[in-house]
């Protein structure tokens, strides 16, 4: 590639990480890839309707994929690699492999984003806002019943916790 | 990245045969670090992507590459003049070509294919190859394709196989008799984990080694060899995580190509598609059209089943001829019928290449014998349950192609299982409810909302039919208290990694169980297809860690001077069942190493006669649901609240697992029965996208209630069936039988679009 090429930073999962040499019109979701090696971001339909590129993006749920990467400067980029940084599976990671939420696994990336996302905004969801929340991520094998168990579990364990 | 070696996860107690043992890949897809085929990356490696034809049929006249080469970052453009080997591949017939030469036969066919330093300079290149057309009349209509006065599109012919099956007395005339006619749109398989490989070169072109998202190594490299006028040896494949298959992967789509490159270029080649050019990159399930005469006594049971099936292969082979048979042989569903007279043929049009998806054939049947029994049902007064009672097929039974089924066969058992399973509540509807039919569209007026309930019953066989030499090898190495499994067995989501350590822990009293590397460097496991695995790959693991447990045992013999037949695994030790003598194999395998190696077949089948007599497949597992839905009829949206399930699994070997294949299976049921369809008009695909082809989400998933009706199968070498491809079967007649019952409309077609409830015809 000899056309417009760019030096920026991004703020991803608490570090600055320099993107060189990298053509303007690469969506957050290359870069994040295949730039900066964080494969745990998914891409399976690039336009937005599958959600296994999800990140968050100072706080959003989004499609990494619908991203500009270069319009993410600025901003604070958490991919699901940095949900739980020291290795050690999150509660929500910990109950989508206990309940079997997790089959081909290419999905649920995206999932465990987006599950971390709505947990934060509401601890307490019922089953209909868990599957609203969720219906941007498409599983292709689980048909999402054990996803819903991974995440009622994490709800009652942290209800418990926090009583 | 490369996949780490899985080993141990625990859970509670020991993690062996009957316990929901965890996947041992599950904490490392959660946190993004599993190796998918997508996320291998090269030193110096390039991109590269593929040329495909926007005409379904055209004559090539020229290509020209020249504005392509002035594009700085590429490095190699091939055609079908640089296939060095066979030009053509193909799973059963050797019919398609790696590229396009003179004509292309489908929209989206391969014509050449570019290597360049970066995905959008491919793109460029592409865009920048000039070649002309001149399109040629689209085939398109199957019944165009049987008549012998159409022109070939292909120097095979228009018809890929027709069978039939002549069988009984097929002049017996029954009391009652119902007909009707079904069709089935074209399904895609839509795994998320898009078709990926990198392929590296061997210096000088020696060989190439390809990491690849496949469902069966083995096949994939001979295919790969013969085109690249390699030797097998010299092609080496490693499984790349595959991000699902469902049948979509049996087929090579982008491996010659990714190989060729690498190849050309001396260099790692990595070819990914997008999501559109998936759904031209790899076969779908094949679109049909089913008439059905049932003829049956006053009492409901069945006399004579006649008609005829009539599966679009598209414009090449693939899997069509196995597909066919595979459907034909199961129009009599689960029921028991000795009269039939039957024909089906599988087209060759220009449409999109069909093949291979999990139920290969039967779930075409399956829609349009369910729609005549409840046809039956109602000629006769009936319930859908009771005429299904009436005429569930039972082991012993015959079928009508001669074939005696000796698998367990609790059919009754299935369908009286299902109907105990309480039925929902019907709710209180709620304006503006994200549960109501339409969802977060909010546009249901809950008083316009009817129930409906309908019935489904399936009979699936297992593994592959027609006397095909089906074998699966596994190798089992014991040292110092650990188990070494290798096998080519493709694991593709469906958890054969924890089954095989569940076998080996439960036969070798060990715990950690560690895996290695799927690749070919063992001899082949098949296909992760037809329901086979955990029956052929199961039982080759297990054959395997019995024959080293028979090592271990001689060594433990001779050490204590007993009789090595005495000896029994207990826990994680070794006992004597004679007396005192108890040994953990740990301590009793120290300083040992101990590898054997097991070849797993199945009994032999027959092909069909030309009447459509013979034993042609190995076993049959069965399975009922029972579908709820709520319809709107004024928007036609249909809301699938609930699905009753139980099914013949024999042995149940890990429940967890068992019960994801099922939502699973019964969630892409839901989607042919209300969603999912490729929509083609003369050749042209519609909707190549997941905005145009609709998924099930979250919001549309149903409660599904599950029984595993657990009988051991004494065919099987765990005693378990496989499961994969029942829960995806039946559920779909159900589901358009509910919306038949809520809503009084001869529906005859899957999946149901609004217009077929609101503008009925």
């Amino acid at each position: 590639m000899t056309d417009t090429t760019s030096f920026y930073e991004l703020t991803v999962n608490g570090s600055h990480r320099e993107v060189r040499d990298s053509w303007i019109g690469e969506s957050l979701l290359y870069v994040l890839r295949e730039r900066l090696g964080l494969m745990g971001s998914k891409g399976a339909c690039e336009q937005g309707e599958c959600g296994s590129c999800t990140v968050l993006l100072d706080g959003d749920a989004v499609c990494s994929c619908l991203v500009l990467s270069a319009s993410a400067v600025g901003s604070n980029i958490v991919t699901v690699e940095g949900l739980a940084p020291n290795g050690e599976p999150s509660d929500v990671q910990r109950a989508f492999v206990d309940h079997g939420a997790v089959q081909c696994g290419f999905c649920t990336p995206g999932l465990i984003v987006a599950v971390h996302h709505l947990l934060e905004h509401n601890p307490d969801p019922s089953m209909i806002e868990v599957k609203e929340a969720l219906s941007g991520n498409i599983c292709r094998c689980t048909g999402y019943g054990r996803i819903f168990a991974a995440v009622e579990t994490v709800v009652a364990v942290r209800k418990g916790a926090g009583s | 990245m490369k996949n780490a070696t899985p080993t141990t996860t625990r859970s509670k107690g020991r993690d062996i045969l009957g316990t929901s043992a965890l996947r041992p890949d599950g904490v490392a897809k959660t946190q993004g670090n599993f190796a998918f085929s997508s996320d291998f990356q090269a030193e110096n490696m390039l991109w590269g992507a593929t040329l495909r034809s926007p005409h379904p049929h055209a004559r090539i006249v020229s290509i020209d590459p020249t504005e392509a080469w002035k594009i700085a970052g590429v490095e190699a453009i091939i055609f079908a003049d640089d296939v060095p080997g066979k030009p053509t591949y193909g799973l059963i017939s050797s019919d398609q070509p790696v590229f396009a030469r003179d004509v292309v036969r489908y929209m989206g066919e391969p014509i050449a294919a570019v290597a360049a330093d970066h995905p959008e300079t491919c793109r460029r290149a592409i865009a920048a190859i000039k070649v002309v057309y001149e399109e040629l009349p689209v085939l398109s209509d199957m019944d165009v394709a049987i008549d012998p006065a159409t022109p070939p599109i292909h120097s095979d012919g228009n018809v890929f196989r027709h069978q039939r099956i002549v069988s009984g007395n097929p002049d017996v005339v029954g009391d009652v008799v119902v007909e009707g006619t079904y069709d089935i749109g074209m399904q895609d398989q839509a795994f998320l984990g898009l078709e990926a490989a990198l392929a590296y070169p061997d210096p000088g072109g020696a060989g190439v080694e390809l990491v690849v998202a496949t469902q069966w190594l083995h096949e994939d490299r001979k295919q790969i060899a013969d085109c690249l006028a390699l030797a097998p040896d010299k092609v080496r494949l490693v499984l790349g995580g595959v991000g699902g298959a469902f049948g979509a992967r049996e087929d090579i789509s982008l491996q010659v190509h990714t190989c060729l490159l690498a190849l050309r270029t001396g260099r790692p080649v990595k070819v990914q598609y997008s999501r559109e050019e998936s759904f031209f990159g790899h076969v779908h399930r094949h679109p049909g059209r089913i008439h059905l005469r049932h003829h049956a006594d006053r009492s409901g049971k069945l006399v004579k089943i006649e008609g005829w099936m009539k599966l679009d292969g598209g414009a090449y082979a693939s899997t069509s001829a196995a597909v066919l048979i595979n459907g034909i042989t199961h129009l009599q569903g689960p029921y028991a019928c000795e009269n039939a007279l039957l024909d089906a043929w599988a087209t060759r049009t220009n449409n999109p290449p069909c093949g291979a998806m999990r139920g290969f054939g039967v779930v075409q049947a399956c829609f349009a014998h369910e729609g005549q029994m409840d046809r039956l049902a109602e000629a006769l007064g009936m319930s859908p349950v009771e005429i299904r009672l009436v005429n569930a097929m039972k082991t012993g039974d015959k079928l009508f192609t001669g074939q005696i089924v000796d698998s367990v066969a609790p059919v009754a058992r299935c369908i009286r299982e299902t109907a105990a399973i309480p039925l929902p509540p019907e709710p209180v509807r709620q304006t503006g409810s994200l549960e109501l039919p339409g969802g977060s569209g909010r546009t249901s007026d809950p008083a316009h909302i009817r129930r409906g309930v309908g019935w489904g019953v399936s009979i699936k066989n297992l593994m592959y039919s027609e006397g095909f030499d089906d074998s699966a090898e596994a190798k089992c190495t014991l040292a110092d208290g650990v188990a070494t499994l290798k096998f080519a067995t493709a694991e593709v989501g469906q958890g054969f990694v924890v089954l095989a350590q569940q076998i080996a822990r439960t036969v070798l009293g060990v715990d950690t169980v560690i895996l290695d590397t799927i690749d070919t460097q063992i001899g082949s496991a098949g296909s992760t297809s037809a329901s086979r695995q955990t029956w052929m790959s199961g039982g080759a693991v297990d054959g395997a860690c019995r024959l080293v447990r028979e090592r271990l045992f001689e060594h433990v013999a001779h050490i204590h001077n007993l009789d090595p037949l005495q000896l029994a695994i207990e826990g994680t030790e070794i006992v004597d069942t004679l007396g005192p003598l108890r040994v953990t194999v740990a301590e009793a395998s120290a300083g040992l190493r101990v590898e054997q190696t097991f070849v797993h077949r199945h009994r032999p089948t027959e092909e069909l006669d030309e009447n459509g007599q013979g034993n042609c497949h190995v076993a049959f597992a069965f399975v009922a649901h029972r579908a709820v839905v709520d319809v709107d009829t004024d928007l036609g949206l249909v809301k699938v609240v609930q699905i009753a399930t139980a099914q013949d699994v024999g042995q149940v070997l890990n429940p967890l697992a068992l019960l994801g294949q099922i939502e699973g299976g019964i969630a892409q049921g839901l989607g042919l029965a209300v969603m999912e369809e490729i929509v083609v008009n003369d050749g042209i695909v519609r909707n190549p996208s997941f905005t145009d082809y609709l998924l099930p989400t979250a919001l549309d998933a149903p409660d599904v209630v599950a029984i595993p009706i657990e009988e051991y199968e004494p065919l099987a070498p765990l005693g378990a069936k496989g499961v994969g491809e029942p829960p995806c079967i039946s559920v779909t007649p159900a589901i358009v039988a509910a919306i038949r019952n809520a809503t009084g409309r001869d529906i005859m077609r899957t999946p149901v679009r609004p217009q077929d409830i609101c503008l009925p015809a």
